[in-house]
Parts: C-alpha cells; sequence; structure tokens
C-alpha cells in the first residue's frame, strides 16, 4: 500500500480527552501522522513528540541582521558618505542611532520569522490545504493514523485502538 | 488544560459550545450586513468624501490652506497625528502585552483592537505625509534612498526621522501580527463555505491546514511577536514624544515626555475600544463574548493610565516652578491661564477627573456611562495634544510675534476625512472580517461553559 495516500480518522470531541488519547496511541505502537485542532491544544505537541520550534532562533538571527544593517547604513551615511555637522554633534552621533537601530531590529526579526514560518508551514496564498475533515476548523479534533505507515496493525485494529481512547467517530479517508 | 480560579466570572456567557463560537462569529460575515451596518458605512463614505474635498484642495493648493501662522508653524496636523497614533497603541498592548501576561480577557477583543490599531496608523501617517507639501515627492526626503544631489542623505540625528521608521515598523509588524492570527479564522470561514466566498477566503487562508505541527509553529511566532511589539509600541509613543522632547521649546523641552506618551497613548486607546466594541457587540450580538466583566476591565486600565497621565501634568508643572527657569515657568503659568485657558482646563477635565468616576463599580459596569466618558477621554486627549502643541508655539520669544492659531475649513475637513477613513476601514473589517478570534477564544470555551453550566 502506498504510503500518505490512506488514512484511519479518529474523531475527538474534546481536548483533553485527546490529550490522553494521543499518548495511549503512541503506547500501543500505532504511528500518529498528525493530529488536526481547531483552537491550539496546550501540551498536544509535547504528547505527540514534537521538538520545540526553532522558529525564535531565526528571529533572533534576522534581529542581529537587523541591528548590523542598520548600523552600517547610519555609518556610511553619516560619517563615510556625506558628512555633515548637525547640532555641534560627531557625525557618527551614537545615541542618535539607537532608534532607528531598535526598529530595523524589530522589523527585520518579526518579517524574518514570519516569513520561515510561513515557508516551513506551507502556508501561501495560493496554497491548498489538505482537508481530512471539514469539521476540523469548526469544533473537532481529528487524529489521521496513515494505514500504509503501521503495516503491523490492520484498518480494523487501528479503528479499534481509536475507538477505546474516546474517539466518537472513526472515518476513512483517502487521497488521490 | 485550562486552570482558572473558580471564584472568576467565566469569559464566555451563555454556556457557548464550540460550535456556537464558530456559528455566532461567521454568520456576520456570511449574512447580509444588517441595516445599522448599512447606515453607518454610507454616513462614513459621506464624511470621507467631504472630507477628502479639504484634501484635494491641500495638495492642490498647498499648506496654505491651513491655519498655520509663522508662530505656531504646527497645529492641528501634528495634534491629530499624535492623537490617531496613541489611539493605535491600545491593539498592540491588548494582543502583545496582554498575551505577554497570560490574560485570557485579551482573547475576546483583540482582533478587533489591533484592527483598530491599523487603521488608526493609517490615519496618523497621513498628516505627516500631507504636511510635505508635495508627498509625491517626500520619499526622497523621509526614507534613506539614492539621489540627484549626489546622495545628500536623510539626518539619522532628527526625531522626525525616527518617526519615519517607528510609524512605519510599527504599522507593518503589526499588520502581520494581526494577519496571523486571522489565517486560521479565515481558514474556518472557508470550510463553511462554497463556491466564490470559498474561493477568496480560502486565498485568505493561506492553505492552513490545523495541524498540530502547525499550531505549535504558531504559537511560538505568536509569543515571539508579541514578545517583539511589546517595546515596539512602547518605543512609538517615546520617539513621537522625541519631536517634542528633544527640542528647546519651553513646554516642550521636558524629560517626562515619553512615559506620559505612552501612557497617554494607551489610556485614549483603550477608551477608543471601548466606544467601537460596544457599539460592535451590540450591532453583532457578541454580548457573550464581550462581556460586562470585559468593559470594566478596560474600564481599569482607563483609571490606572488617566491616573498616570494626571499625575504628570501635575509633574511637569511642579517641575517648571521647581526648575527656576522663568521661560518654563510661563508657560505653564500661560497654559492654565493665558488665551488657551478653556483647552487647558478641557484636557484636566476630561482626563483627570472623569476617568475617577470609574472608581465606582456602578459607573464603570455601566454600558451607557462607559459609552460616554470613553468619548468625553477621547475629546480630553485631543486636547492634551492640542494644548502642548499649541500654547508651547503661540508664544513665541519675541513678544512681537506672539499669535494665535484659528483653524481654517481646510483643517477641520482633514481631520473630519480621517474620521470618515477609520469608520469606513472598521465597518468593513466588521463585516467581512471575523471580529473575534474565533480559534483563541475556542481555547477557553471549556473552562467557560464547566463554570456557566455549575
Amino acid at each position: 500500500m502506498e504510503r500518505d495516500k490512506n488514512f484511519v480518522l479518529g474523531v475527538y470531541d474534546d481536548e483533553d480527552v485527546l490529550l490522553d488519547a494521543v499518548t495511549r496511541v503512541r503506547e500501543s505502537g500505532v504511528k500518529i501522522h498528525e493530529v488536526y485542532s481547531p483552537f491550539p491544544v496546550h501540551g498536544l505537541d509535547d504528547v505527540l513528540g514534537y521538538k520545540r520550534s526553532r522558529l525564535p532562533i531565526a528571529a533572533f538571527f534576522f534581529g542581529l541582521l537587523g541591528t548590523t544593517l542598520a548600523l552600517v547604513m547610519q555609518f556610511y551615511m553619516m560619517k563615510i558618505d556625506w558628512p555633515m555637522i548637525i547640532g555641534g554633534k560627531d557625525y557618527a552621533a551614537i545615541p542618535d542611532f539607537v532608534p532607528v537601530t531598535f526598529e530595523l531590529t524589530v522589523l527585520l526579526a518579526a518579517f524574518g520569522m514570519v516569513g520561515v514560518f510561513m515557508i516551513s508551514s506551507n502556508l501561501k496564498p495560493w496554497g491548498q490545504a489538505r482537508i481530512f475533515d471539514l469539521r476540523i476548523t469548526d469544533d473537532k479534533h481529528v487524529m489521521a493514523i496513515d494505514i500504509a505507515n503501521n503495516a503491523g496493525f490492520g484498518e480494523e485494529a487501528i479503528g479499534d485502538v481509536l475507538k477505546a481512547t474516546g474517539a466518537t467517530e472513526v472515518n476513512k479517508k483517502s487521497f488521490e | 488544560m485550562q486552570v482558572t480560579s473558580s471564584i472568576r466570572e467565566p469569559l464566555i456567557t451563555g454556556g457557548k459550545t464550540l460550535k456556537d463560537v464558530t456559528h455566532d462569529v461567521s454568520r456576520q460575515v456570511e449574512g447580509k450586513p444588517s441595516l445599522g451596518w448599512i447606515l453607518g458605512l454610507l454616513f462614513s463614505v459621506g464624511i470621507l468624501l467631504l472630507g477628502s474635498i479639504a484634501l484635494v484642495a491641500t495638495l492642490w493648493e498647498g499648506i496654505g490652506m491651513w491655519g498655520l501662522n509663522k508662530t505656531v508653524g504646527w497645529a492641528w496636523d501634528i495634534t491629530n497625528f499624535v492623537w490617531w497614533v496613541g489611539i493605535g497603541h491600545a491593539g498592540t498592548l491588548i494582543s502583545a502585552v496582554l498575551l505577554l501576561f497570560r490574560q485570557k480577557w485579551r482573547m475576546a477583543i483583540n482582533r478587533a483592537a489591533e484592527a483598530m490599531t491599523i487603521f488608526a496608523v493609517i490615519c496618523a501617517a497621513m498628516f505627516p505625509v500631507i504636511h510635505m507639501g508635495r508627498p509625491w515627492l517626500g520619499a526622497y526626503w523621509a526614507l534613506p534612498l539614492p539621489n540627484t544631489f549626489g546622495s545628500l542623505w536623510v539626518n539619522f540625528n532628527s526625531p522626525l526621522l525616527w518617526d519615519v521608521f517607528a510609524i512605519s515598523t510599527y504599522f507593518s509588524v503589526s499588520l502581520v501580527f494581526w494577519y496571523i492570527g486571522l489565517i486560521p479564522d479565515f481558514a474556518t470561514i472557508r470550510d463553511r463555505a462554497s463556491g466564490l466566498r470559498r474561493t477568496i477566503y480560502g486565498a485568505l487562508a493561506f492553505g492552513w491546514d490545523g495541524a498540530a505541527k502547525t499550531w505549535s509553529r504558531y504559537e511560538s511566532v505568536a509569543l515571539i511577536l508579541a514578545g517583539l511589539a511589546t517595546p515596539l509600541v512602547l518605543s512609538v509613543h517615546t520617539i513621537v514624544s522625541f519631536d517634542f522632547a528633544t527640542s528647546v521649546i519651553p513646554g516642550w523641552h521636558t524629560t517626562i515626555f515619553p512615559p506620559y506618551f505612552v501612557a497617554g497613548a494607551i489610556f485614549s486607546g483603550f477608551a477608543m475600544v471601548l466606544t467601537l466594541m460596544i457599539v460592535t457587540r451590540k450591532m453583532f450580538h457578541l454580548e457573550d463574548y464581550i462581556t460586562i466583566g470585559h468593559i470594566e476591565l478596560m474600564n481599569i486600565v482607563i483609571i490606572i493610565t488617566g491616573s498616570i497621565v494626571g499625575v504628570a501634568y501635575i509633574t511637569e508643572f511642579f517641575i517648571a516652578w521647581y526648575s527656576g527657569v522663568a521661560a518654563e515657568q510661563y508657560a505653564f503659568i500661560n497654559r492654565a491661564t493665558g488665551p488657551y485657558w478653556w483647552a487647558y482646563w478641557s484636557m484636566m477635565t476630561c482626563n483627570v477627573i472623569s476617568p475617577q468616576l470609574f472608581w465606582f463599580k456602578k459607573i464603570r459596569t455601566s454600558i451607557v456611562a462607559t459609552f460616554i466618558l470613553s468619548l468625553v477621554v477621547n475629546i480630553g486627549m485631543w486636547f492634551e495634544r492640542f494644548v502642548i502643541i499649541v500654547t508651547s508655539l503661540h508664544r513665541d520669544y519675541l513678544p512681537s510675534s506672539w499669535a494665535m492659531f484659528y483653524p481654517t475649513w481646510a483643517d477641520v475637513g482633514i481631520y473630519l476625512f480621517t474620521f470618515g477613513l477609520f469608520f469606513t476601514l472598521f465597518l468593513l473589517f466588521a463585516k467581512f472580517f471575523p471580529v473575534i478570534n474565533m480559534a483563541e477564544v475556542k481555547s477557553i470555551v471549556k473552562s467557560s461553559s464547566q463554570k456557566a453550566n455549575k
């Protein structure tokens, strides 16, 4: 059977039942493809065993780039390219460079991080989501299990595991 | 899992389920607009068109159309600019600062408050741009672009240039923060719709799939953006205050300006959030999400920031006396007793006395009283900027240059134009975008409904 095509879906109504179910499904040896939720469920990434996002690190380095660019720009324009005495200050009046440096740091950190987030989560205006169940943006949590990835279990057996953990419905979904 | 003290009032009343949240918010987007909304939009667009006459006249004739003179070279333009920027601050405070403090009551109001921020900053930015006289050349004066003068650059020692960077960064970061929050809610509307609406909201939703991995990244992005936006919002009004504080004009040259301006900005911003939310919750029947509890909490923020502003006014006066500088002392005595005494005392009444009424629980939980006082606060905050700017300028160093400022129809018209623009944008937002952050509110539904059903 081909991977990433045929899924068994467990539908859950309650976020606390879901958190418990994720732990129990993983203990039973069934591999979870992904869980889809209408809102961020705290602790879900932990029980699924996801590593913490490295986006804050990206933000830090984009911020550092912003600081550097801002300082280089101001020193170049004010001291090197066209030096002028303004208010009797040094050409490179460093305290005066603080506000613009701060703003550009924030600007690049924010835009850089959001850009990386968009790319890593595949978010784009022409993006088409693969929708397992329309209700995951409304009121249901859906746990998707890739049948091909769980060769040791049959379709039925996966369904039984999901039911035993509190799934209110078990459905099948295939993608072309 | 949510853990909230059982003695607290639930944040969402009426025992709502997840499905109710989706329905109550999405139906505004999907249904036909109400009569109230249509009339509101017609009125706003009418004001916008009326005001645009003044705008076009100013662009055609130049800023000689305004009431400025040699002595008072800044008046309504910069007053309106500072006023609008200040209003914008509440949105970021609610969405970023309250996120860092884990205040869950922000969730029902952050979407609309951030929208208000963005529209208020657009209105604010209009004034310096128009004041350039020839705004189509403005990019060369405001941005470090290579030009035909052998690249004579912009002046990085000038607070006006810092403002360009502060306002544009603030606008773009707020816009991104707002949009990231909107993506999951656009996906909700996409998944309920068919046909053209599905295509449009599908494009706006950027292919959101609601996966746990995406949510995990989304939460980190929201947290870091809040961490960036918090110092940013404080920096913006600090830099706006530098426009005055770094000058040598008596009445402007004070180190108290940055914190005092930031407190004033939050004060007026919360008042505008209340004005808008009281109308929105009524128009769209959102009383179960934006409860009296929310209104009371916002009123408490108004008492705190209003008191900070009050203390700042008194401190300024005291320091003017204590400094022993005759020019400073004159500037302040003249504010309170000179030809603009009426503006000064309007400011004192509206900003220092009226918010103190919120100490009474009856008043701060009354919708009518809150609505009236929210308007009073914003009138007061407009007068504060007018007092600081015009009264400090109108008594020049030479008595022969003393003058008064009288606004012309063009001054009034451009201010009206920004009101029209602001309300038009807000009404369009309220109809076509989900006014409440559904995804975030859903995360507190369980704890709220358990309490409501007890």
